[in-house]
């Protein structure tokens, strides 16, 4: 059972909730393989994709497990839409809300806007990104992709490795992968990563070698080049030489050690094309298995929204109303 | 000697009226957020009788026309006395001396580039030397913009744990040591504004022991709140300096307690609930303070046992004065009756809809605080009385 609104971080999520979603995935991805199986339980339900920076996978992603599962799917294109007119992200949201929109999805730039959605919609919200802050939904397919290779997560060691500080996709995955018991190493540039960050249960190293270590899996991560105003390292060539991951560097991880990447990958920066196309890497199984967890995630969401009487009620007489506003003032 | 009006006062402290050095007025240029009226009501509602207004307007304070301006529209509009800051340099722009001299003719009280810091060592090296020649003192707003970056909270732990890029505290710190250094043998009085944290106080400390002329303010936010508040991304957190760390704020009140920090200024900074209701890393830095500050030094600092009664007030009445040197801060025959009347014992839930400024930016909405206002009196007249504005 799944009793939130929304879906803003894995932060927030327990342990039990995190595998909740993970089980119900598993029955969701033989939907994506086999069209005879998709079905109708999102009939009459409209989700909308608000994506404030670009994206490839997520969005039709999400797009997709909508329509596998039988909803409706919009794209707010924010190029095109009063985004541009300068209309405010809460604006835009209640506007939508107020049409009978009942999942909207927001990728945004900044910490906190999937939050300040929520609380401003009668609608439930998925974080797809909000600034450097947190992917959940990648961080769920990340988590379910080792679990479903390796059979557990408890007492693996995962090395993340890359442009670790801009990255809400390691946030996320930091938050999960400790809460399920596995054991988290940050590796990159100083310049890309904070000794701060072992407040959020990882180790944190600029020695790659020691960070892959007999690790388990080994997550490549995108160096940020839209966020790299600061210029934080020399070039890319010094980058990819000290940090990128490549067949020797990985010689020393366990042997069945997955490689992972989020995507999109600079090939040959972070990782080198002969181990991103390489038997180990389940790059393009994330990729699949993304569209399973988000399907998973409507599913609950959605269920769990309907177990909720007076908000299901509001949904279906298409009256959105205001009432699951929660507070929004901090007390203290 | 006959009275006019007995106010019946029993239990309650009869103090000289309060002084804030550091205030924002937004007028001219965002009567949206505040004006001269609204914010000299929220002050006398807060017991304050004379503020200092920050020189960040548009356009900006920084000749003695806008001071001329300033002073007119609150004899005018205002119901306390109102003392305009001038700017350092022209339109704050870091590149040349503003009018230091004629400001401080025309009655600039000070001069400070607060919101910016003016980089050009040198530069500031000149205007705190010119800035004695008239004993005003600077008042130096300290935060290096390289380091601070696009930062929206202070750098720690609940930033690394909230995703939200930190502040670091040598943003800070670094400027602090700066204009120390740059301040001795210019004869100026600095004083630093708004410090919060931990490496601050040990500057300060430090150049206080060496006998050094300076002074610090610290806001009553930086004694009552750290980071921690910053979880849920309510932009009613965020100012400039941002919440410090549990260890900075535990320094800060120690300061308080020794007399190291000497006074406490609300750096009130009204911004209208567009700037707020948005994006964390979008919205406007600052919180309204004036109606919030005296109830929060009684409950964080009196009750908790770091201050005595008098010595609260002292940091909002005696040393303010001494700052700015001018003849207020105590009670006396003879002076003028600026005077606030507290009852230190009453307890209240603040509510913001009550306030009388033009905002309602307060991350202390709803919070249990101790200690009312009653009276405000500015030169013998009843401007609050029983908590409430007496309008004419």
């Amino acid at each position: 059972m799944f009793a939130r609104k929304d879906l803003l971080g894995i932060r927030d999520l327990s342990q039990e909730e995190i595998q909740y979603i993970l089980n119900t995935a598993r029955e969701m991805k033989e939907k994506v393989d086999c069209v005879e199986k998709r079905s109708h339980q999102l009939d009459k339900i409209s989700m909308a994709t608000l994506f404030y920076e670009n994206s490839t996978r997520t969005r039709m992603s999400f797009a997709l497990a909508g329509e596998y599962l039988g909803a409706s799917v919009l794209d707010l294109g924010v190029a095109s839409s009063s985004v541009k007119k300068g209309e405010s992200l809460i604006d835009t949201g209640v506007t939508l809300d107020q049409m009978g929109i009942h999942v909207m999805i927001i990728r945004h730039g900044m910490t906190g806007s999937a939050h300040l959605l929520a609380r401003n919609v009668n609608a439930c919200v998925i974080n797809a990104g909000d600034g450097s802050n947190e992917h959940p939904t990648q961080a769920l397919l990340d988590i379910f992709t080792i679990q479903e290779k390796k059979g557990r997560i408890k007492g693996l060691k995962v090395a993340i490795v890359g442009d670790i500080a801009h990255s809400r996709v390691a946030r996320s995955n930091i938050f999960g992968l400790t809460k399920l018991g596995a054991e988290v190493v940050l590796a990159g540039p100083s310049t890309l990563l904070s000794k701060g960050m072992e407040v959020l249960g990882a180790k944190v190293t600029t020695d790659i070698k020691s960070a892959v270590k007999d690790a388990d899996v080994v997550m490549g991560l995108r160096v940020q080049l839209e966020r790299q105003k600061g210029g934080q390292f020399p070039d890319l060539r010094e980058y990819s030489h000290l940090f990128g991951v490549d067949e020797k560097i990985l010689r020393s991880a366990r042997p069945d050690a997955l490689i992972m990447h989020p995507g999109p990958v600079n090939r040959g920066i972070e990782l080198s094309t002969d181990i991103i196309d390489g038997p180990q890497s389940v790059i393009n199984e994330q990729v699949k298995n993304g569209v399973a967890v988000r399907m998973a995630l409507l599913s609950v969401l959605i269920e769990g929204r309907k177990q909720n009487e007076t908000a299901y009620q509001t949904w279906k007489s298409h009256r959105p109303s205001m009432e699951y506003r929660q507070d929004t003032r901090c007390t203290h | 000697m006959v009275a006019d009006q007995v106010i019946e006062a029993a239990g309650c402290w009869v103090v000289p009226g309060l002084i804030d050095v550091h205030v924002h007025l937004r007028e001219p240029g965002f009567e949206h957020k505040e004006t001269i009226a609204t914010g000299t009501r929220s002050a006398a509602l807060g017991g304050f009788t004379t503020i200092c207004c920050m020189p960040n307007t548009s356009p900006v304070i920084d000749n003695e026309i806008l001071v001329e301006y300033i002073k007119l529209k609150a004899e005018r509009e205002g119901v306390v006395h109102v003392l305009p800051v001038g700017a350092i340099t022209k339109g704050q722009k870091g590149e040349e001396l503003a009018n230091i001299g004629k400001m401080a003719q025309a009655g600039a009280c000070a001069i400070s580039e607060d919101g910016k810091t003016v980089m050009n060592a040198g530069l500031l090296k000149k205007a705190m030397k010119y800035a004695a020649m008239f004993h005003i003192p600077m008042l130096s707003h300290c935060e290096d913009p390289t380091l601070a970056g696009s930062g929206a909270m202070h750098g720690g732990a609940y930033s690394e744990l909230l995703g939200i890029k930190g502040i670091p505290a040598d943003a800070e710190e670094v400027i602090v040591a700066r204009d120390l250094l740059l301040a001795r043998g210019t004869g100026v009085k600095l004083h630093l504004c708004h410090i919060s944290t931990k490496g601050s106080v040990q500057l300060l400390r430090e150049a206080k022991a060496r006998g050094e002329q300076v002074t610090a303010e610290v806001c009553p936010h930086h004694f009552t709140l750290t980071d921690a508040a910053v979880e849920g991304y309510d932009a009613n957190t965020k100012m400039n300096p941002p919440l410090r760390s549990a260890e900075d704020v535990k320094s800060i009140k120690r300061a308080l307690a020794d007399g190291t920090i000497e006074i406490i200024a609300t750096d009130h900074a009204p911004h209208h609930e567009d700037d707020k209701n948005c994006e964390y890393e979008n919205a406007a830095f600052g919180i309204v303070g004036l109606e919030t500050a005296l109830a929060l030094g009684i409950t964080q600092l009196v009750q908790e046992g770091y201050l005595t009664p008098m010595q609260l007030i002292a940091k909002m009445t005696l040393h303010p004065a001494k700052l700015l040197g001018i003849d207020k801060g105590t009670l006396e025959v003879g002076r003028a009756a600026d005077m606030t009347i507290i009852d230190p014992a009453a307890t209240y839930r603040v509510n913001m809809q009550e306030f009388a400024s033009k905002s309602r930016n307060t991350p202390f909405h709803g919070m249990n605080l101790q200690g009312k206002i009653r009276y405000t009196l500015v030169d013998g007249k009843i401007i609050v009385e029983e908590g409430k504005l007496v309008e004419e």
